[in-house]
């Protein structure tokens, strides 16, 4: 078994289903960071047979965990500090959401200038509805990593 | 700064405000009439629109501003390849209020989101058309002299009239409103309209196929057009057009004091026999679509105090 040493702050997020940490290395837009992360993939897990996992290790008021509630909400994001474990973050939905999704309404603004923002405003919370900003078009693609 | 960009932008008391100085408007057209002296309206109509554009600019002229804009697209910096953003930037240095249609849906919302004068949504593809609804509310409480315990009747393709849903939106904010959906099933009203708007309120709802069945509970009837490519085959259109065409006959069926409105412009869903009947009020809708724009541009340009 491959070990990746503890971080002293940051964060690990867990449970991620085997195969999306790429995805989500994106979402976070991690790559826009100056520090270490570890990606781990095809971990075993008792719970699902095989998960990745993800630790980044960085201020932890440096980053915002909110668009994993859209998603995935099943992902266990661990606040480390000290080298311990002080927080498992609950997630819930963000009330915005920048440049992750994209409008496929094709009579949506968006469809023809192609410098505007794709900003997707939370507008159901109980049924999980988002709509554009712009021509508040129901999404109902199932995002790349949920 | 404000801008309209749906008919929801306004509360139920800000609405009443709007339709309380339109009131006014039409019953002292003088004390109006220099409000705006000085003042440029920008229309903006990146898609031709005869009617709105043409009531926008007499609005603006009647309050004693003037007009400058573009009617179609072609015409407008937007055939080089401009943004509506960079547009409206520019814009904002020529005029002060602008009313902006666009084929695309939130092209206005993106326009008001760089604009330093107030931007109105004259209409952005099948989404929003306010001041349509700000027309049909001012219409209906002119004549009716109230906006609420009123049972109406929306007639014709309810699936894809954004006029349609646009009121529905705005009236289930009053008082005692019910509604009769009269069309063919495949032109029913989208399903968040039936659950989140109507069912979500309370607001009693039927809808039906037949419109001389209920014609004669009705305190109003919208119209709107069905329109051929809307069908799935020919039979059936040929079928069910002639139930949502509003004739003497059918007109013979309706209450004394139904009135009869229509987005115009109509095709052949409300006969020509039917227009000097007392109760067809779209015409009339027309007129009072000038004064509501009137109030419109008085409220987001900060005049109201102005008037003497």
């Amino acid at each position: 078994m491959l070990n990746v040493g503890k971080i002293d702050e940051g964060f690990v997020l867990d449970h991620i289903p085997a195969g999306k940490s790429m995805d989500i290395y994106r979402d976070l837009r991690l790559n826009d960071l100056d520090c270490t992360v570890a990606i781990i993939k095809n971990a075993r897990s008792n719970k699902m047979g095989k998960k990745d996992i993800i630790k980044v290790q960085c201020p932890i008021d440096n980053m915002s965990m909110d668009i994993l509630g859209f998603i995935d909400h099943s992902i266990t994001v661990n606040v480390i500090q000290d080298g311990q474990i002080v927080e498992k973050r609950k997630l819930s939905l963000p009330k915005e959401i920048v440049n992750i999704i994209k409008c496929r309404n094709p009579r949506c603004i968006t469809s023809i200038e192609q410098e505007l923002p794709h900003i997707f405003i939370l507008t159901d919370q109980e049924k999980r509805i988002y709509r554009c900003k712009y021509c508040e078009e129901k999404y109902n693609g199932k995002h790349r990593g949920g | 700064m404000r801008h309209l960009m749906s008919p929801l932008d306004f509360t139920v008391e800000e609405l009443d405000h709007l339709l309380d100085l339109a009131a006014d408007i039409e019953r002292h057209r003088e004390k109006y009439a220099h409000i705006c002296d000085g003042k440029k309206l920008a229309t903006l109509f990146y898609e031709p629109s005869t009617r709105t554009r043409l009531s926008f600019e007499a609005a603006m002229i009647n309050l004693g501003g003037s007009v400058i804009g573009f009617s179609n697209a072609n015409s407008s910096s937007a055939a080089k390849g401009e943004s509506v953003s960079d547009t409206i930037r520019m814009v904002s240095c020529y005029a002060d209020i602008c009313a902006m249609r666009h084929p695309k849906e939130g092209a206005p919302m993106v326009a008001a989101g760089k604009s330093s004068i107030p931007v109105i949504n004259a209409g952005d593809g099948g989404h929003q058309h306010p001041t349509q609804t700000i027309t049909d509310l001012h219409t209906i409480r002119s004549l009716k002299g109230r906006l609420s315990n009123l049972k109406i009747g929306l007639c014709g393709d309810l699936k894809f009239g954004r006029t349609v849903h646009s009121l529905i939106n705005a009236l289930v904010r009053y008082e005692g409103i019910s509604f009769v959906l009269i069309s063919p099933e495949e032109l029913r009203v989208p399903d968040y309209i039936r659950e989140d708007v109507l069912a979500k309120n309370h607001v009693p709802f039927r809808e039906v196929v037949s419109l001389e069945e209920v014609i004669g509970e009705l305190d109003l009837l919208y119209m709107t057009r069905v329109q051929r490519e809307r069908f799935f085959n020919e039979e059936e259109y040929i079928r069910m057009k002639d139930s949502y065409i509003l004739d003497a006959k059918k007109m013979a069926l309706a209450r004394e004091d139904m009135l009869v409105l229509h987005p115009l412009p109509r095709v052949n869903e409300i006969a020509v026999e039917v227009d000097n009947d007392p109760r067809a009020a779209y015409f009339r809708q027309v007129q009072y679509g000038v004064y509501a724009r009137m109030a419109l541009i008085i409220i987001l340009l900060g005049l109201e105090d102005s008037v003497c």
